[in-house]
């Protein structure tokens, strides 16, 4: 003890070499939790994509197909010609840095190519090497490189650890929206079979069953039955939803994680309770009994083919018009791709609220209204009787979600909302909100078990906000419009801020709802005592 | 390696003009045929990348909202940053190509030391680019005087606004001084950005070297080696009308800016610099968030094969049947 | 109490190096961008080990033990605790401190007056390391919890109603992604 003479580094062997040489030098470096498991064969046969077989991430061999490099070059020219957002996108940027810091796997990883900017140059180096002349003939000097079994699985890697939330095209001069690059990343692994499981399954169940969980028709609806036992211990009230009723003049449509996963299943709660109060002439679908889209998350064609379903189920029953639930990413896709691809809609009619009988212009082609533009319009209309105190020992902040943030625009609506059905609302700084809001880290198909790791990192910049008002303002409730953040907020939350539950925006206007003939409430929509209420009667 | 190459290139570049010039007396060759065909390299190899871009479809309207969507009435809609029309759209274009405004966003909360929270910004970067674009437009739009026989008005306005400072002789102008500055920030930046330099390419430099070149070489010529202002006049005068003169005794110095200038044109429509006309085809940027009120057609849609209702109801009929739902088919 | 008066004055410099130190295990682009961007949103990672050391630092100069010391290093270990592979790599950071603070002591670290006080600050030093220890494995620990409780959430109301039922054929038609951790989870029923 004497003499220390030990160095830093010796006293552990820091077994990290910072590597000094150029990126396109270093071999990307697959670590395990960091990356979600291949996609079974036969889910990926089940819809017909191209070179299902088993394989592992681990293994050297990834039994890649013959000729992969073909196939890729040419879906690689095919794609470029089909979309002028990748055509630009892979010549324009200027590598000016903006975006470099404004990824939340970034933030969380640390790992340089995570940066959007370089994320994007995974693909265009290979661009470049292979479709531009300076690129041929330059070669390293002009940032191209080959195709090779490394930079496929890099590409794998990194476009599997993107969640597509856009907050860099914000950022960017240009513009340059990496969801966009990423897309195109995966359409191109998706040519080889290189999908994740977590999409795989859930888009062979989709395609099959009519949801992502798989819940057969008898399935949705003995979970929604369980959710009217639930609603009548708490309200008094027996609700008898409908299902493919044909001649309701909505269909109701809802990412299917919410008829199944805690605590998704209360918002799914709400919408019950306030469709049933409102006597809305409603009905669920167990044929389109999805509004989240994992195909979106794989191939534009796989997408569109599960998409399809929605309009189908639409003309079949003969309904007016579509109302959509809370989530994210089906709200990117309702809003920017539905119509496009499987419209016109012309056997609907343009939505208006049959309750307040306010016209959705902002709908009128679509023809499908958000749950939270619909109810900001009951509430301003004062259609909603609203007990706000039963809410006061919630002390909530919003998380915008990426999609209708970025990909859509609904900002104000699901916080009018909120500051209508509770009393205490905080926002988290203003650089982590709205068109600025960080992702939850487990988009666009990534929420696996397996990749915990990766998950938690992404998420540290959004969960390190919500402890800031935690910290500050004592807020022990976020919530969200969006189906995965219930899940993976929930998880992320749980790991970096025990303290803070994560809530649909329905779920707390149904906890305020006073509905006709209702008993008096005692419980949450959680089945557990509403404080203050506490006692007045004794429930199972 | 990756800044050496570059600066070497344009090292060379400037070393080739010399030669050619001062030695091999190719003044005719640096002076006439290589701005000509600098120019129409530039033209020809715009219009074939826009058109190339162009020839891609948009197949879905993929703005990036940065807004409030235009919903219920009584939601103040974000016209810029989510704009619902074209009026919108352009505005929002404006904002980006003249002002940089998704750069401007670059604003921070800034946690300083201690518990008190400051809102600072990060601004350098808009800042910087903004002066160089701007400083790089006033001094090519400067230029045209020397392709006038008179000089245009809108051109006397922006050479006294320029050099209102009225220092020296003859005047500063004030972009001559911003151009250097902005230019060598964006490559110090570049190179001590630790992110910045990761992930930048021989391509990001040489722009950088050339460029820095150019206005060195033309604020050397402009106010300290005096070249043949009347001799240069000829030469452009010439150049413009395609009876092309080239007047002995121009300083080398013209020379060299004048290849350099030619090498930046003819390397443009090839390299990263063409952001300039990509900007306005991108389409995060340049469509409206109309989306539910508009149909987008995809030209290349075609259809897929989808699980039908009908496929479904076989598969789950008797299921369906035991829990009330309806079918179509008893 | 002349180390505890030395180290104070210190204060700022061993700070300092100790967060250099610590950033020297991550990647060198990473490190330098941990350390430069201040914002304490855009930076957490860096924003929660400048708070940390600085807390565990004060800490200790003030004679707390390691009882009290430990749960100020919450924020870092559970960043380590999804950052770092190995256990040994998560907490090398705090024994680091001890290098740091010899290197700032030099030759004086030698001194009669110092030396003793210094094993036992140092003592401290491993003891919250120690807690450390426990802080990593509570993390990693809870990171499987949390993958248990995931999935138990997401088949939530499928295990209230193969209870409800509880019929084995019900359970034989769910979803195909998650058939794996399902069974798993049908053994663990209760959870309402």
């Amino acid at each position: 003890m004497a003499k220390f003479t030990a160095k830093p580094n010796d006293l552990l062997k820091i077994n990290y070499n910072p590597p000094q040489t150029d990126w396109m030098d270093t071999p990307v470096e697959i670590r395990e939790h960091m990356y979600c498991h291949p996609s079974k064969k036969k889910d990926l046969d089940t819809v017909g994509f191209p070179n299902g077989r088993d394989w592992r991430v681990a293994d050297e061999d990834w039994k890649l197909p013959a000729n992969w490099e073909q196939t890729i070059l040419e879906g690689m020219q095919a794609l470029l010609k089909k979309y002028r957002s990748f055509s630009v996108f892979m010549d324009i940027c200027v590598r000016c840095g903006a975006c470099a810091d404004k990824c939340h796997f970034f933030i969380g990883t640390g790992d340089p190519k995570n940066m959007p900017v370089l994320r994007a140059e995974l693909l265009r180096s290979v661009y470049r090497g292979n479709f531009t002349l300076a690129g041929k003939i330059l070669k390293k000097i002009a940032g191209a490189r080959d195709l090779t079994v490394n930079v496929l699985k890099e590409w794998w890697y990194y476009f599997y650890q993107c969640t597509e939330c856009r907050r860099c095209s914000v950022f960017c001069p240009y513009g340059i929206d990496q969801a966009e690059i990423t897309m195109m990343g995966r359409e191109l692994t998706n040519l080889l079979g290189l999908q994740i499981g977590w999409s795989g399954g859930p888009i062979a169940a989709c395609y099959m069953k009519g949801n992502h969980l798989g819940l057969e028709p008898h399935t949705v609806k003995s979970c929604i039955d369980l959710f009217s036992e639930d609603i009548e211990t708490i309200t008094g009230i027996k609700i008898e939803p409908s299902f493919n009723r044909k001649g309701a003049e909505i269909l109701f449509v809802t990412p299917s994680g919410d008829l199944f996963a805690n605590p998704g299943t209360y918002t799914a709660m709400g919408y019950l309770m306030l469709f049933h109060e409102l006597g809305l002439d409603y009905t669920w679908s167990t044929y389109a009994s999805e509004g989240g889209n994992f195909g979106f998350f794989s191939t534009n064609e796989m997408a569109k083919r599960l998409n399809a379903k929605i309009y189908a189920e639409a003309k079949r029953l003969g309904v007016k018009w579509i109302l959509g639930g809370e989530c994210g990413h089906m709200w990117r896709v309702l809003h920017q791709y539905m119509d496009t691809w499987n419209g016109p809609a012309d056997f609907l009619q343009e939505p208006v609220s049959p309750i307040t009988g306010t016209k959705f212009e902002n709908a009128k082609s679509t023809k499908m209204v958000h749950i939270s533009e619909f109810t900001a319009d009951l509430i301003k209309n004062g259609k909603l009787k609203l007990d706000k105190s039963r809410n006061d020992h919630l002390k909530v902040t919003y998380h915008d979600s990426c999609n209708p943030a970025r990909g859509m625009g609904m900002l104000e609506e699901p916080r009018y909302v909120i500051k209508n059905v509770c009393k205490n609302f905080y926002e988290m700084p203003e650089n982590t909100i709205r068109e600025k809001t960080f992702c939850c880290g487990s988009g666009s198909g990534i929420n696996a078990s397996e990749n915990m790791e990766l998950r938690m990192r992404g998420g540290l910049p959004r969960a390190n906000a919500v402890k800031f008002v935690h910290d500050k303002y004592g807020v022990n409730m976020l919530a969200c419009v969006c189906a995965i953040d219930r899940a993976t907020l929930s998880a992320a939350n749980e790991y970096w801020v025990p303290e803070v539950g994560v809530t649909g925006v329905t779920e707390l206007v149904a906890n305020a709802l006073v509905m006709k003939g209702e008993k008096e409430r005692t419980l949450d929509i959680r089945l557990e005592p509403l404080p203050g209420k506490e006692g007045s009667e004794e429930v199972s | 390696m990756k800044t050496l190459f570059p600066l070497f290139a344009v090292i060379t570049l400037i070393v080739l003009v010399v030669a050619g010039v001062q030695y091999a007396n190719m003044q005719f060759l640096f002076g006439v045929i290589i701005p000509y065909l600098a120019v129409a390299t530039f033209v020809a190899g715009l219009i074939y990348r826009v058109m190339k871009w162009a020839s891609s479809p948009v197949p879905f309207r993929i703005p990036t909202t940065c807004g409030q969507e235009l919903s219920l009435p009584w939601i103040k809609q974000d016209k810029l940053e989510s704009p619902s029309g074209t009026l919108g759209v352009i505005g929002r274009m404006a904002l980006e190509v003249l002002l940089f405004r998704s750069l401007f966003r670059n604003i921070k909360l800034d946690m300083r030391e201690g518990p008190r929270i400051a809102y600072g910004s990060d601004k350098w970067l808009w800042l910087s680019g903004l002066a160089f674009h701007w400083s790089f437009l006033i001094i090519l739009i400067r230029h045209f005087r020397l392709f006038a026989i008179q000089l245009p008005y809108p051109i006397h306005v922006i050479e006294s606004l320029d050099s209102f400072l009225q220092i020296g002789v003859p005047m500063l102008y004030i972009t001559d001084v911003v151009i250097l500055a902005a230019v060598t920030y964006l490559f110090i930046r570049r190179i001590t950005n630790p992110l910045v330099r990761y992930i930048s390419l021989p391509a990001d430099y040489f722009p950088l070297f050339l460029i820095l070149a150019v206005a060195g070489s033309g604020v050397l010529m402009r106010y300290f080696t005096k070249v043949d202002v009347v001799g240069v006049k000829q030469l452009t005068m010439g150049l413009i009308s395609f009876r092309p003169v080239v007047p002995q005794g121009i300083g080398i110095i013209f020379y060299i800016h004048l290849f350099l200038i030619s090498v930046l044109f003819a390397y443009f429509p090839f390299s990263k610099l063409v952001h300039m006309a990509g900007v306005f085809l991108s389409p995060t940027r340049n469509m409206a968030n109309n989306n539910r009120m508009v149909r987008h057609v995809n030209p290349w849609d075609y259809p897929v094969h989808v699980h039908t209702y009908e496929e479904y109801e076989n598969d789950f009929r008797e299921k369906m049947k035991s829990v009330g739902i309806p079918v179509e088919k008893e | 109490m002349k180390l505890t008066e030395l180290l104070s004055e210190k204060r700022p410099a061993i700070l300092n190096r100790w967060f250099d130190v610590i950033l020297e295990t991550y990647h060198a682009d990473t490190s330098i961008f941990l350390k430069n961007q201040k914002d304490q949103f855009a930076n957490p990672i860096g924003y929660t080990l400048k708070q940390g050391t600085e807390a565990i630092l004060d800490a200790l100069l003030s004679g707390a033990d390691a009882e009290k010391a430990a749960p100020l290093l919450d924020g870092i270990i559970r960043i380590r605790a999804v950052q770092e592979g190995l256990p040994s790599s998560a907490i090398v950071f705090i024994l680091l401190l001890k290098v740091v603070i010899r290197e700032m002591l030099g030759e004086s670290a030698h001194d009669r007056s110092v030396a003793g006080e210094l094993v036992e600050f140092e003592s401290r030093i491993d003891a919250v390391a120690l807690r450390a220890f426990d802080s990593f494995m509570k993390c990693r620990e809870k990171i499987y919890e949390i993958k248990t409780n995931e999935t138990k959430n997401m088949t939530f109301r499928l295990l209230q109603k193969a209870q409800m039922i509880s019929q084995p054929k019900e359970s034989a038609e769910t979803p195909a992604p998650e058939s794996a951790e399902k069974k798993e989870m049908t053994n663990q029923k209760q959870k309402r």
